[in-house]
């Protein structure tokens, strides 16, 4: 046993440029912002809609400007990504056991695709 | 028969020596490989015929032993699974485990992973006593399912290798020592999860992990050690509620 081991420094800032399935899980990771941001701007609309109607339809304007539909569709993309690396990672977190197997992963991952098209349809319709 | 085929191999070899140096280097061997040859058959070749001085770990030559976990190429793998025939480019670098102090060349210390492994009790711990007069624990076919991918871990720490989380905390716990925590809780015959829990519930234990899912990827295996991981938060988030919101709950 030697006394003086060699460590190999990580670095804090770029350790995820080192390989793919890094920055993969950096671009899953990096989607977050973008929701926050998006919970922040309904934040902004709740504040608008107490201030009365002519704060609200103000807000209702500059989401219409080309900026907001801009930023509404680039979380919209986003959000459909972040929803999809957490959706195909589901079977490894709630394995369902029937019997002796275990139920395809495929099956749970298509159940979860299943319930979001379900909500959005009904959010869609209420919408209307 | 045909002529076995052989393919000159430049294999890039991180070199290091406590005794003489202060930094690793690398040296190149030029290898003359059979096509069947996996990355630890050339490192033998080497010690064999190039150069004795060279050390790295192995020992069963057939995936089951785990000692010769390295980087091949940036990948932690079995040297002893890394065909050669995979590398078309001719040119591979092996280096010892990433995340892991080097001791000497591609021999990392382990020392970490051992105690980690000890704390988490990896070991059945009965729910009552019996004398053994009693007979055997009994499990059926569906209970052992439950929790069997996780036996197959031979302790080679290529999922600690992999793991960034691992590499910026390495107070964290880890994939394989939490896997293990995970296969006895689930097992029939045990009662231990308690005990395991004030280790593996901690900060520094299954909190850490990020799922950012290498682990899985890189298992020769093929266990699932984040998926394992992620089951323990589900659990652990189960226990704080019952203990927060259902206190009447607690045994």
């Amino acid at each position: 046993m030697n006394s003086k081991p060699y460590v190999r420094e990580v670095s804090k800032t770029t350790w995820f440029l080192s390989h793919p399935r890094y920055k993969r899980y950096m671009a899953r990771e990096v989607t977050c912002i973008f929701i926050f941001a998006y919970t922040f701007l309904l934040v902004w609309g709740l504040g608008a809609l107490a201030n009365g109607p002519e704060a609200f339809s103000g807000f209702v304007e500059s989401l219409r400007s080309p900026l907001g539909v801009l930023f509404s569709l680039a979380v919209l993309v986003v959000t459909v990504y972040h929803s999809l690396s957490w959706f195909i990672v589901t079977p490894q977190a709630m394995p369902i056991q029937r019997g002796e197997e275990f139920v395809p992963g495929n099956i749970i991952v298509n159940a979860h695709y299943g319930a979001w098209a379900v909500v959005s349809l009904i959010i869609l319709i209420w919408g209307i | 028969m045909s002529e076995l085929q052989k393919r000159q191999i430049q294999l890039e070899v991180l070199r290091y020596n406590p005794e003489t140096d202060t930094a690793p280097r690398y040296q190149t061997y030029s290898v003359p490989c059979l096509e069947e040859w996996v990355v630890l058959d050339a490192l033998n070749y080497i010690k064999d015929h190039l150069d004795p001085t060279l050390s790295y770990r192995w020992s069963c030559h057939m995936a089951v032993c785990g000692s010769c976990g390295m980087m091949v190429n940036g990948e932690p793998k079995l040297a002893c699974k890394a065909f050669i025939h995979e590398y078309k480019e001719g040119q591979i670098k092996v280096e010892p485990m990433a995340n892991f102090p080097i001791e000497r060349d591609l021999v990392t210390s382990v020392e970490d992973f051992i105690t980690k492994l000890a704390s988490v009790k990896p070991y059945l711990i009965p729910k009552e006593d019996k004398p053994i007069s009693a007979g055997e624990f009994k499990q059926t076919p569906a209970e052992l399912k439950k929790f069997k991918q996780y036996t197959l871990c031979i302790n080679c720490m290529l999922c600690y290798a992999a793991c960034p989380q691992y590499a910026l905390v390495p107070e964290f716990l880890g994939p394989a020592a939490i896997s293990m925590a995970h296969r006895y809780n689930q097992d029939s015959r045990d009662g231990g999860r308690d005990q395991r829990q004030e280790v593996v519930a901690s900060d520094e234990g299954v909190w850490e992990c990020s799922f950012v899912g290498a682990c899985s990827e890189v298992c020769p295996k093929h266990v699932d050690p984040a998926g394992a991981l992620q089951q323990v938060k589900v659990a652990s988030t189960i226990d704080w509620y019952k203990e927060h919101l259902m206190p009447w709950m607690k045994k």
